[in-house]
């Protein structure tokens, strides 16, 4: 029971994680049918600038609550602004275009930032310095938490419910709503269609970008590869939930987080990574709109 | 989509042009005497990878070119390939080793045991492509990209063939006979077909996927056929690289080898079988170009270029160095009605 627990505390852990970085995955989608495969390496860039921020602000020498929520601050920010280039340079002239050829694009921006980043960071892991320290374990009973995952659940879930209110109470939300049902008619109601796309990714990849210096915290080893496996694992949880729809996103991350534990701990460690695709070919057969999406019927 | 010859796309050709494929066919099979490991080796692996890798890129272009699908686990299905037909290999030898000695049983193994991987990786293609294929949209990216990570994953994990440690002494039986010959025939299987009233139906589900429904044509059956056939000539390459590499690791089939191909067709132009042979012999020959400057920095400055190129091309060229284009668009009148039966250039054909 209390092994039980204790892979439920890091399922969670791992899945909201995954909630982060498969928001971003949902929003761009439900807003351009775009799967951005540079989501993932978005987020490994936020763990960089984590990592960069806290070294030129000496962040390490007095850990603290502020100074991890600097580092994520300058995180968020720095993404925010790779997302905003990315569809910019990449994806906006090709709006247009064939969706094989922003497909294709997509494939060879996430390249780019993970062999540039090779290159400039270097290939080697590199630790994440260790801004925020909390004091020993958390115990319940027997149960050993570790308060570095605590926190980083919290600021997970803080950081959702802060999306969720601009999605469905702000005016920003509204016209991404209003963009993701028709673009044409949004445009024709007066909505800055661009802007709005631009915002979305910006939205998207600040919290990737904040979800790279959570993990960087809690598992302190980063590399430039380090975004691919979390990324396509978060495209998986998206589709769990019903890509495009933002509160599956949430529970799909969770659920494949919470699986992934369990299996690890339950039955075979070593097919971790294939577990979330053996689920994503389940989920194409026999529920292919996910756990809360909504059929679409498309119009010639 | 009637079969009768009135519609066939290239008219009356029918096998009257076989000779096209016939002749470099004998050619390779009398250069075979001459090329081999007595040549320069470095010049050798070249010229033997640049094979490999036109087989990858023709067979690849079915499915992203022609059909407009866009696979992303080439690599996996040529890991099939390679590892099943390595398998046999290595069991049936060392159970007979006289079998080395004698060119034509060897020969016959290697044949047998190319027909089985690619067989092997055509299942794994089906069972892969058919869920994913149903689908409208890109779910076939990331599902072959998963894909690709699971055969990775297992392989790593099944001892008998090695698992991280690889997989050795694969006995040696590829020669440069077989790889370019098997290069004519995937050419002329991928050329033939899509020249068919079948090859219409993949260009159809590319060109407008409802269109062509309402036309008849069975969109998911269409898709998964080119990509079981696609999936079956990456065998027979993994297989050929198994026979002449002569040891198997799982890395060697990631990702990265799966976008090399990708960035073949690419650049060669989806839908031309002319661009992947130019561009999979050109990357190749690029790749060791670049490898003194990769010595001097010791960085690996090859996948920043490979994929900045992709972005580029994907934003000024779209359609590659080819397009559709074949080479036959470019020869004169009378030699294009003599060697496609067609006295028409392609549409869109400068």
């Amino acid at each position: 029971m209390l092994e039980f627990i204790q892979h439920l505390v890091n399922g969670l852990s791992v899945g909201s994680i995954y909630a982060l970085i498969a928001l971003g995955y949902t929003m761009v989608f439900g807003i351009l049918q775009l799967i951005n495969f540079a989501h993932g390496d978005v987020y490994m860039l936020g763990a960089f600038i984590g990592m960069y921020c806290a070294r030129y602000f000496r962040l390490a020498d007095n850990p603290s609550l502020g100074a991890l929520l600097i580092a994520i601050l300058f995180a968020m920010v720095g993404c925010a602004a790779v997302g905003y280039l990315i569809e910019r340079l990449a994806y906006r002239p090709l709006r247009k275009s064939p969706r094989i050829n922003v497909l294709i694009t997509a494939v060879g921006v996430s390249l780019f930032l993970e062999f540039s980043g090779q290159l400039l960071f270097g290939s080697d892991p590199k630790f994440f310095p260790q801004i925020y320290r909390p004091s020993g374990d958390w115990s319940i009973g027997e149960l050993r938490i570790n308060p570095l995952q605590v926190i980083a659940f919290g600021i997970s879930i803080t950081l959702m419910t802060i999306l969720q209110y601009i999605i469905f109470k702000t005016r920003l939300g509204r016209a991404m709503r209003a963009v993701s049902f028709n673009h044409d008619y949004a445009s024709l109601m007066g909505i800055p269609t661009n802007q709005v796309i631009s915002c979305t990714f910006m939205l998207g990849s600040a919290l990737a970008g904040a979800a790279g210096v959570l993990v960087g915290l809690t598992y302190p080893k980063i590399e430039p590869l380090m975004g691919v496996m979390p990324g396509l694992k978060a495209f998986v949880a998206a589709v769990l939930g019903g890509i495009g729809n933002v509160t599956g996103a949430v529970v799909g991350a969770i659920t494949l987080g919470l699986a992934e534990e369990m299996l690890v701990g339950y039955w075979a460690p070593t097919y971790r990574d294939a577990l979330a695709f053996a689920i994503l070919i389940l989920i194409l057969l026999f529920k292919p709109t996910g756990l809360f999406g909504s059929k679409r019927t498309e119009k010639v | 989509m009637t079969k009768t010859p009135s519609t066939h796309p290239k008219g009356q050709s029918g096998l009257r042009t076989l000779w096209v494929w016939l002749a470099p066919l004998a050619v390779i099979l009398i250069l075979n005497q001459f090329i081999g490991d007595q040549m320069d080796p470095y010049f050798y692996t070249i010229l033997m990878y640049a094979g490999i890798n036109i087989i990858l890129a023709v067979s690849l272009n079915l499915v992203n070119g022609f059909t407009g699908q866009f696979s992303m686990g080439h690599a996996g299905f040529m890991s099939v390939g390679g590892y099943l037909a390595a398998f046999i290999t290595t069991h049936v030898v060392s159970a007979n080793p006289e079998i080395m000695n004698n060119p034509v049983q060897g020969n016959l193994l290697l044949f047998g045991t190319l027909l089985l991987g690619g067989t092997g990786a055509a299942i794994a293609g089906y069972i892969v492509g058919l869920p994913s294929l149903r689908l409208k949209g890109d779910y076939l990216a990331i599902v072959t990209l998963g894909f690709g990570e699971i055969i990775r994953v297992i392989i790593l994990n099944v001892d008998a063939i090695g698992g991280a440690r690889g997989m050795p002494n694969i006995p040696s039986l590829t020669s440069f006979g077989w790889v370019y010959s098997l290069v004519i025939v995937t050419t002329f299987a991928v050329w033939r077909l899509v020249n068919s009233a079948h090859g219409r139906a993949f260009l159809s589900v590319r060109e407008d996927e409802i269109a062509a429904e309402s036309m008849g044509v069975n969109t998911t059956k269409t898709k998964v056929r080119a990509f079981v056939i696609g999936a079956f000539f990456a065998g027979v390459a993994g297989g050929l690289f198994a026979h002449y590499l002569r040891y198997l690791n799982p890395a060697t089939f990631d990702f990265n080898r799966s976008f090399e191909i990708i960035i073949m067709v690419v650049l060669g132009g989806m839908g031309s079988v002319t661009g992947s042979i130019v561009a999979a012999v050109l990357l190749t020959v690029l790749k060791e170009a670049l490898r003194p400057l990769q010595e001097l920095t010791r960085l690996d400055f090859r996948m920043v270029i490979y994929s900045l190129m992709l972005i580029i091309l994907m934003l000024t060229k779209p359609n590659g160095l080819f397009g559709t284009r074949e080479i036959s668009d470019f020869l004169p009148e009378g030699l294009r009605k003599k060697i496609t039966g067609s006295n028409k250039p392609k549409e869109g054909a400068a």
